[in-house]
């Protein structure tokens, strides 16, 4: 989603206002969350994660790897792209591309922890689950966000939240990754 | 990339990275025919009409299909069925589909031309789905598809095409769209079946099957349409078998991994023997399987470009 603000906006227009999260700081939060699914669930058993594209599922997979460390457990990571659902193509983005939704086991039964970079609206989130309810019907959904930035525009919050950050609407929040974008950080950017 | 069509009338007029961008599309959408509930969203409140002005089974379903795993409303209109037998021109039809309100027309129609000519004449989007002998481009699409998801790649490839090059919409379409994409082209048919200016389009020319097949790396077999038999020159059926019909023993003098395609629906033991299409080099339900996401592709590509103002592309 933080993605998607950006979209009508050339970059050169944007003012970088404040660094939120550095890269330690980014990790102990992604640790603390991978505690705090692990305490909320009693474990691995029938725990999964599913990332949204794009940058969800740097984070699922990172997140997975930090359960790894805490319990030795590997837990499946499944790659959900969210297009197709949503209800607003047109006002996205000039033109949307699909890319594919990878979930290569069964989610019935399972506990879900949805995974994404920043919670805003909630748009995002409404479509995810409506995609993941035709793939079957897990036992829970959870949601695990980077950050929560407020604004919401629907009855969805999340259940695990790396940081909170009060934000105004001309205002973006910029999660950066090392895999696609060569560092970590989250900044907050203005309009 | 950004796709700006509101139609898709050919591979012709299309540049490599709007093929490789259907083609990418396409990919994404394939997983979706493989889920339990075999549908998304996303051209839910769109109509989809099918105005087929010729005879057509498998392309009207697999648009149908298509359309319907993407949540569209589907209407089926047969010419013969229709007010085209009342005398009806093509344009009048089209605007009446147009004020309807519906979003897309997929179109077949007998005459060269007829969908770009519709096209100009609407606002709505106009998906070829063949026209005349100039071009089937979802055909084509899907042909590359496969392909290109069972060898990774299409650039450097042997492409041959089998059968009557002259009337065929589907050779053309391949070959503007694997020619586009780097791979090498060769049709192979008795001679009054090729046309003059095929060399032009940057197709070889090979008058023996056994000279198609050498190297090859995929063979495309071509519908004989023997029911269009009033032209003397036509070969008789068990004489094109014997000449250029692919047979196991053919294939295996050739690359024994040659992969095997034809657009359906198939006269066994007259382009191939059935040994070959059931066969372990046939990709031919494959194809079938591919043409589903590559429609899905398409319809959702050309409903994007035609849903938006100016306003929304800035």
């Amino acid at each position: 989603m933080a993605q998607s603000q950006g979209y009508f906006f050339a970059r050169d227009q944007m003012k970088e206002k404040a660094k939120i999260l550095d890269k330690e700081t980014l990790n102990r939060s992604l640790m603390r969350i991978a505690h705090e699914i692990l305490e909320k669930n009693k474990g691995t058993k029938d725990l999964c994660l599913i990332g949204i594209r794009n940058r969800g599922v740097f984070l699922a997979q990172r997140l997975a790897r930090c359960i790894k460390q805490i319990d030795n457990e590997i837990i499946p990571v499944g790659i959900l792209d969210i297009t197709l659902y949503r209800d607003d193509l047109t006002l996205v983005a000039a033109n949307p591309v699909v890319h594919k939704t990878e979930i290569d086991f069964d989610i019935t039964d399972k506990l879900v922890v949805l995974v994404d970079d920043v919670l805003y609206t909630g748009q995002t989130i409404r479509a995810a689950l409506d995609a993941l309810i035709d793939f079957g019907r897990p036992k829970s959904i959870q949601l695990a966000v980077l950050v929560d930035r407020g604004h919401r525009e629907l009855p969805i919050r999340a259940d695990f939240v790396g940081k909170n950050i009060p934000t105004a609407q001309n205002e973006t929040v910029e999660v950066r990754l090392e895999e696609p974008d060569g560092k970590d950080e989250v900044v907050i950017v203005e309009k | 990339m950004t796709w700006t069509r509101k139609d898709l009338l050919g591979l012709e007029e299309l540049s490599k990275e709007e093929i490789e961008f259907i083609l990418s599309t396409a990919e994404s959408f394939k997983e979706v025919s493989s889920r339990e509930i075999k549908k998304v969203p996303a051209l839910r409140g769109k109509t989809v009409v099918n105005l087929f002005y010729e005879p057509s089974t498998r392309t009207r379903v697999s648009f149908e299909v298509a359309a319907k795993r993407l949540s569209a409303d589907v209407i089926n209109i047969a010419s013969e069925t229709s007010s085209v037998k009342k005398g009806e021109t093509l344009i009048d039809t089209g605007k009446n589909i147009q004020a309807l309100k519906a979003d897309i027309i997929v179109m077949r129609h007998n005459s060269s031309g007829a969908a770009a000519m519709l096209a100009r004449n609407l606002d709505i989007s106009v998906v070829n789905a063949g026209d005349g002998w100039h071009e089937h481009p979802t055909q084509a699409l899907l042909d590359i598809f496969t392909l290109k998801e069972k060898l990774g790649k299409i650039a450097g490839l042997n492409v041959s095409i089998v059968g009557d090059i002259a009337h065929s919409r589907v050779a053309r379409s391949n070959i503007w769209g694997l020619t586009k994409l780097g791979a090498k082209v060769t049709v192979c048919a008795p001679p009054m079946l090729i046309p003059q200016a095929i060399e032009k389009m940057g197709a070889r020319v090979a008058h023996k099957i056994e000279t198609a097949l050498e190297n090859a790396d995929a063979v495309n077999v071509l519908r004989m349409q023997f029911e269009r038999d009033e032209d003397a020159a036509f070969p008789q059926q068990l004489e094109y078998f014997q000449a250029y019909g692919i047979t196991q023993e053919r294939l295996d003098r050739a690359n024994k991994d040659i992969l095997v395609m034809h657009p359906g629906p198939i006269n066994r033991g007259i382009e191939m023997s059935s040994e070959v299409a059931d066969g372990a080099n046939s990709v031919i339900l494959e194809q079938v399987t591919n043409g589903i996401a590559v429609r899905m592709a398409v319809l959702f590509l050309v409903a994007q470009a035609s849903g938006k103002t100016e306003a929304d592309a800035e």
